[in-house]
């Protein structure tokens, strides 16, 4: 079946957080647990709605279907299901799908006695998102200040929120997430390409070490970061990148309300200029 | 319950300084290598010794003489007053040659010759550093993965300030220096020809930079949490699998149902990371050559409605 050859072993009991060995078995390959069940309830949940909304919406196209939260005017208040309301439970049933996955990782990491870093980070993921979808809404007093579920929807949501502010690349916090962007690439390429250039050298070439690793990076830029550090720099970049992310849109409307290009006059005003 | 999670080097050991992998041949390591204990916390805490090379000292002179002709100008435009200079710095901005130039090889300087010269110095710089980790890798026997990812950035860069404006048969068209300047760039970029949300090279890009994010707090994340079994020894993984890539595995396994290798983890890595500059470039390459209004692109192709 779906087992791996070395997997037995470790297909060991225990390490839940709820329901001792009620759900602690596997399907195929993946893991159960309650947050598996939860995680699985929420997301048929979820994605029946969305279906539901496609049905009752203008097209079944793939790329215009477009699951909208209410209109302003209904405040934060529960919303008709075909006025927003189906975008407030498919945003319900999200969090509890997202939130139940989180735990579920942090079961399996249990289980597998290794660190709890994988759910941690998919945390800050889970926070951007609350951040866009309920904190931002919230504080500006409207479920419609949230972002549409659909492909180009949403896309036209980012630009219309971005034209808003008249221009988002002003947004201080939006630069850092920006560059940290980038910057979590460029790493990234670095570090996938030195390993493969050390386990692939080529020409029958032998394999080669850490050694060559660090030797390659001091030589090219006079300093290597290290097998474990290039690790905690990556998941450092990954994780600012999504934090300044959520603070880049969450400062837009609640912080400040006109254009961004206009927010960086208090550097030009200061009063040490003379 | 609560353990160690490895964030930081509790206890730093300290040999010798590293000098390198002997190669063949005769080269030149410089700089006496020092240790910053700080940075020993998070990494390595060697800093140094460094093969500059004769690639290496140019890459620098000209990106040196780049830097100087950006600085020098900005500093010009304020008419030669510091303060000024430190205050108006995220506005000021060398601006590639106006329209009436063309792809003119020699505008006069005010006009967009400064901005030729420091593209071109820039340039250079950049190809001779591509030259120095292709060289790197091939001296110390190391395959030439880093120096292809490099180059799918230099194709990005290239272009911007370069190919599609040869194209475009305009100067006009490219990138200016300066922070806010190339930010209103690639706003009035965007503007100009539909909204670049529509571009679909621009949705690859965009999915490949998002992606790369996560595969890196994936990577990494997973990398640190086997680090109690030694995972971080990536290479000693792939050639002699431990129970670090077993754990590992698994857990995405178990997660997901799918996991990657050691070694196939950095494959997925090199393959997003280079894809991101890659499909961006076509993006803007297609941009006001072959495609003017991406909004009625997106009409035309049915993803977009008129409105």
């Amino acid at each position: 079946m779906a087992l791996l050859s070395f997997e037995r072993k470790y297909r060991v009991r225990g390490g839940t957080l709820i329901g001792g060995d009620l759900f602690d078995f596997w399907v195929g390959p993946f893991y159960v647990g309650f947050f598996g069940v939860t995680a699985v309830f929420f997301a048929t949940l979820g994605t029946a709605l969305i279906v539901y909304g496609a049905a009752i919406g203008p097209t079944w196209d793939i790329w215009r279907i477009s699951i909208d939260p209410p209109d302003v005017s209904y405040g934060l208040r529960v919303a008709p299901i075909n006025e927003g309301g189906l975008w407030q439970m498919v945003t319900a049933c999200a969090l509890g799908s997202f939130i139940s996955w989180a735990l579920r990782e942090v079961e399996i990491a249990r289980k597998l006695g290794i660190g709890l870093h994988v759910p941690f980070a998919f945390g800050m993921a889970i926070f951007a998102y609350f951040t866009l979808e309920v904190i931002r809404p919230i504080l500006m007093g409207a479920w419609g200040n949230a972002f549409p579920y659909g492909i180009f929807s949403h896309l036209e949501w980012v630009s219309n929120t971005g034209y808003k502010y008249v221009n988002f690349h002003y947004n201080p916090a939006h630069m850092v997430a920006v560059s940290l962007f980038f910057t979590t690439t460029f790493a990234l390429s670095l570090h996938g390409s030195l390993i493969l250039s050390a386990a692939n050298p080529g020409g029958g070439g032998e394999v080669k070490t850490p050694e060559h690793e660090d030797t390659f990076f001091r030589d090219v830029m006079g300093y290597s970061v290290g097998t474990l550090g290039i690790h905690r720099l990556g998941l450092f970049l990954a994780l600012a990148a999504g934090f300044f992310s959520a603070v880049c849109i969450v400062i837009s409307g609640p912080v400040w309300s006109q254009g961004w290009p206009e927010w960086w006059n208090w550097w030009r005003n200061l009063p040490i200029w003379g | 319950m609560a353990a160690y999670q490895n964030i930081f080097t509790q206890v730093q050991v300290r040999g010798p300084a590293e000098m390198g992998v002997a190669v063949a041949g005769d080269i030149r390591r410089d700089g006496k290598p020092w240790f910053f204990r700080l940075l020993g916390t998070f990494g390595n805490a060697q800093i140094g010794p460094i093969h500059l090379g004769m690639t290496g000292i140019a890459s620098l002179l000209f990106g040196f003489i780049a830097f100087e002709i950006i600085g020098l100008n900005m500093l010009a435009s304020v008419k030669w007053n510091v303060v000024e200079f430190i205050r108006q710095l995220p506005w000021l901005s060398l601006q590639p040659p106006p329209p009436e130039y063309g792809i003119q090889l020699f505008p006069p300087l005010a006009q967009g010759g400064w901005w030729l010269m420091a593209g071109f110095f820039l340039t250079v710089s950049l190809l001779l550093w591509w030259a120095r980790t292709y060289a790197r890798a091939k001296a110390l026997g190391l395959g030439t993965h880093v120096a292809w990812g490099f180059a799918s950035a230099i194709w990005l860069y290239l272009v911007l300030g370069f190919i599609r404006p040869l194209l475009m048969g305009s100067w006009s068209e490219a990138v200016p220096f300066g922070i806010f300047p190339h930010l209103d760039w690639v706003g009035a970029f965007s503007i100009r020809y539909g909204n670049l949300f529509y571009n679909p090279f621009h949705c690859f890009s965009i999915a490949f930079l998002y992606g790369s994010t996560l595969l890196f707090a994936m990577h990494g994340a997973t990398i640190l949490a086997v680090s109690r079994y030694g995972g971080d020894r990536e290479l000693e993984q792939i050639t002699d699998r431990g129970t670090a890539s077993e754990r590992a595995a698994l857990f995405w396994r178990w997660t997901m149902g799918f996991n990657a290798s050691m070694e196939s983890i950095h494959r997925w890595a090199w393959w997003f990371a280079v894809l991101t500059p890659l499909s961006g470039g076509i993006g803007i390459l297609i941009t006001g050559t072959v495609v003017d209004d991406w909004h009625s692109w997106a009409v035309a192709h049915h993803y977009a409605f008129t409105e």
